[in-house]
């Protein structure tokens, strides 16, 4: 591969002829995680605590400590997140390749049918009406579902938790296994809160975003934001998980380049 | 009888007091009047050997010099012997609260004492109760009251001054969810509460807030306080308004410690201690200015697993117990304002983290119902319910014996 590749990518990236979006929430303190049984052990929300603000603590400089879960706001999930992938070495924050942290998108606009159905799910036969428009998903990408979840912004709306659990649109048990079997994707990502639909605990199998996609050392977004900004083809993410050891998932900032 | 409700509204221009307090210099063996008085006891020493009731508190006995003096609980009764008003003094907080009504009262049990009068008791002589009270600065001071069960010191404008009463009061419950919160809303409104505010770290689910729907004073407001910026933005918003802050914010997760992992342990902290310095940081300094403008009162509401650790409890234990030292550094930081800090010890309460426990547990309602007295009768500390009384007299008498006996229930 000519090595001016790189360099015509900054020339059009300095021209403006690609664009840089920013897929991430904001973290703040009531950036919203999931919720579990109170009988299981709870992931932190972020939280912030000042260390000086150019004050008697440090008179020339602002600074914080933070402290939150893994899979707090805009976050990564880790093969090894799940039972399913406990086995893999290189399936940790710290261990996966970091070539799979820069892949190309593919975004099925699920938007009318979640505005519709707060439960709608996406189904194998979706996907494939998707591909006849835009192509076949090449093996290695993301597949991105967009609802516009996202745009609820606030926390209750959000989570959206009723009295029967969550009511939050995400993909079928077939839908993942169709993208793992068949397209062999890098990765699974939504708007959501989790890469699974609200009511996914009732699945079988349970949570199948996490359960069959870690389970085959394919790697998760969550709470991805302006989804809406991107072509259904032609996106490249860049998604670098914080290098933590043994890291079940991370945090992060993702960005997506986009040409025009 | 409608709770009495202040006199009219504050003229908003209006420079508020600086706060002061009374005289605090006690002796150290007078100090146990205030050891009671904090429990909203009245007890004197009584002499071992020959049975003698003293006052003032004395290192040996005046009639036969024995030093074995064991206070013990009196009922007060008396007579007002004599009576003056009181219309000038040279001390700062007596100069803004003259005419004081004073009076000499001779207990049925032998000594007579000085004491405050309630301005309903009869002119002298007259049958009277002496209590032992808390003033501003958190000493005990005596105050008779007329010997029926009706009147109280809120009924009395300087004697009110002893109590933390909630009537015509703003008061910040800072965690809606808990057991407690309802009912003590109910209990706040009863009692004449003017401004109800319901932190809620989350709204939902419905149910959650509904109970707050169906009172008038209450005012659900956002309150997170594991969040540090989500204390001080309400803080900001109506710290300067809360007369009476009851810190009910609680996370609780049975079993013993080598069952619970570190964050179940470091959760219950965020909520049970950093929680509380969290609010003080940010509460406290604006109450603490406003002492002579309306703030009275901080309540914690902590447990008796604070004295000694409840090993089946044992991580909320070591929670609360922190909690409660944070609490007796707090109220030696408010005293100087005349803020009184209320902690409140309960045995464990009727809701769902304590279900693995047998009864007795105290109600919430009950528990409810014992802030609201304890801010009526302006006591310092709390012991309500069966198992909460139990514990504490066995831990007066013996800790070690009590750490021993919890220890194999």
């Amino acid at each position: 591969m000519p090595t001016d590749v790189l360099m015509r990518l900054a020339e059009a990236l300095a021209t403006g002829a690609v664009r840089v979006i920013d897929l991430s929430q904001t973290l703040q303190p009531s950036t919203p995680v999931i919720q579990l049984p109170p009988q299981f052990g709870a992931s932190n929300p972020f939280r912030i605590e000042e260390i000086s603000h150019y004050d008697d603590r440090g008179p020339g400089w602002y600074w914080n400590n933070i402290a939150l879960g893994e899979h707090t706001g805009t976050h990564f999930d880790a093969p090894i997140h799940w039972v399913t992938g406990k086995d893999y070495r290189d399936g940790y924050t710290d261990t996966i390749p970091a070539g799979r942290f820069v892949a190309p998108a593919c975004v099925i606009d699920c938007s009318k049918e979640a505005a519709a159905d707060e439960k709608f799910l996406l189904e194998p036969a979706h996907i494939e009406a998707w591909e006849g428009k835009h192509g076949r998903i090449p093996k290695g990408a993301w597949v991105l579902m967009r609802t516009d979840w996202s745009k609820r912004t606030t926390p209750e709306s959000f989570l959206n938790m009723k009295d029967d659990g969550p009511h939050v649109p995400g993909p079928s048990a077939a839908a993942i296994r169709f993208l793992i079997e068949q397209r062999d994707v890098n990765g699974w990502g939504v708007e959501a809160v989790g890469t699974d639909a609200g009511m996914a605990f009732g699945f079988e199998p349970a949570f199948p975003a996490h359960h069959l996609m870690h389970g085959a050392k394919k790697l998760g977004l969550a709470s991805l934001t302006n989804l809406d900004q991107l072509p259904p083809t032609g996106a490249v993410l860049i998604t670098p998980p914080l290098k933590i050891k043994n890291g079940s998932g991370s945090p992060l900032r993702v960005l997506a380049l986009v040409a025009g | 009888m409608p709770p009495p409700r202040r006199a009219k509204p504050k003229h908003p221009l209006r420079r508020f007091p600086t706060p002061t307090l009374p005289p605090l210099a006690r002796s150290r063996v007078a100090l146990g009047l205030t050891a009671f008085a904090a429990r909203g006891v009245f007890a004197l020493q009584v002499c071992r050997d020959c049975g003698t009731v003293h006052y003032p508190p004395q290192e040996a006995c005046r009639h036969c010099l024995s030093a074995r003096l064991d206070w013990r609980p009196q009922d007060g009764a008396g007579e007002v012997l004599s009576d003056t008003v009181l219309r000038h003094s040279n001390e700062l907080y007596f100069r803004a609260r003259v005419p004081l009504r004073l009076g000499s009262v001779r207990l049925d049990a032998g000594p007579t004492a000085i004491a405050f009068v309630h301005g309903a008791c009869a002119a002298p002589p007259a049958r009277v109760r002496l209590h032992a009270a808390l003033d501003r600065g958190g000493a005990a001071v005596l105050a008779a009251l007329p010997d029926d069960e009706v009147t109280t010191m809120a009924d009395d404008r300087v004697l009110r001054e002893l109590t933390n009463d909630p009537a015509g009061r703003k008061v910040l419950i800072t965690d809606g969810r808990a057991a407690v919160a309802a009912p003590l809303a109910r209990a706040l409104a009863a009692a004449g509460a003017d401004l109800i505010y319901v932190g809620m770290a989350e709204p939902w689910p419905p149910a959650a807030v509904a109970p707050y729907a169906q009172i008038p004073e209450a005012l659900v407001r956002p309150l997170d306080v594991t969040d540090s910026e989500s204390v001080t933005d309400l803080a900001a918003e109506i710290g300067g308004k809360v007369d009476i802050l009851i810190n009910t914010a609680e996370h609780h997760r049975p079993r013993g410690i080598l069952a619970r992992g570190t964050e179940s342990a470091r959760a219950e902290m965020e909520v049970n201690y950093f929680g509380l310095l969290r609010l003080a940081h940010s509460f406290a300094p604006g109450m603490r200015a406003r002492a002579a403008d309306g703030a009275v009162a901080w309540v914690n509401v902590l447990s008796i697993f604070a004295l000694t650790n409840f090993p089946p409890h044992g991580t909320f234990s070591a929670s609360k117990a922190a909690a409660h030292s944070l609490a007796q550094g707090l109220r030696a930081e408010l005293r100087g304002a005349g803020l009184r800090v209320v902690n409140v010890y309960p045995g464990p309460i009727e809701e769902e983290w304590s279900d693995m426990l047998p009864p007795p547990k105290i109600a919430p309602a009950a528990l409810a119902a014992a802030v609201v007295a304890a801010l009526r009768d302006g006591v310092e500390d709390v012991y309500p319910g069966d198992v909460a009384q139990d514990w504490l007299a066995r831990w007066r008498d013996n800790p070690k014996a009590l750490e021993r006996e919890v220890a194999e229930r």
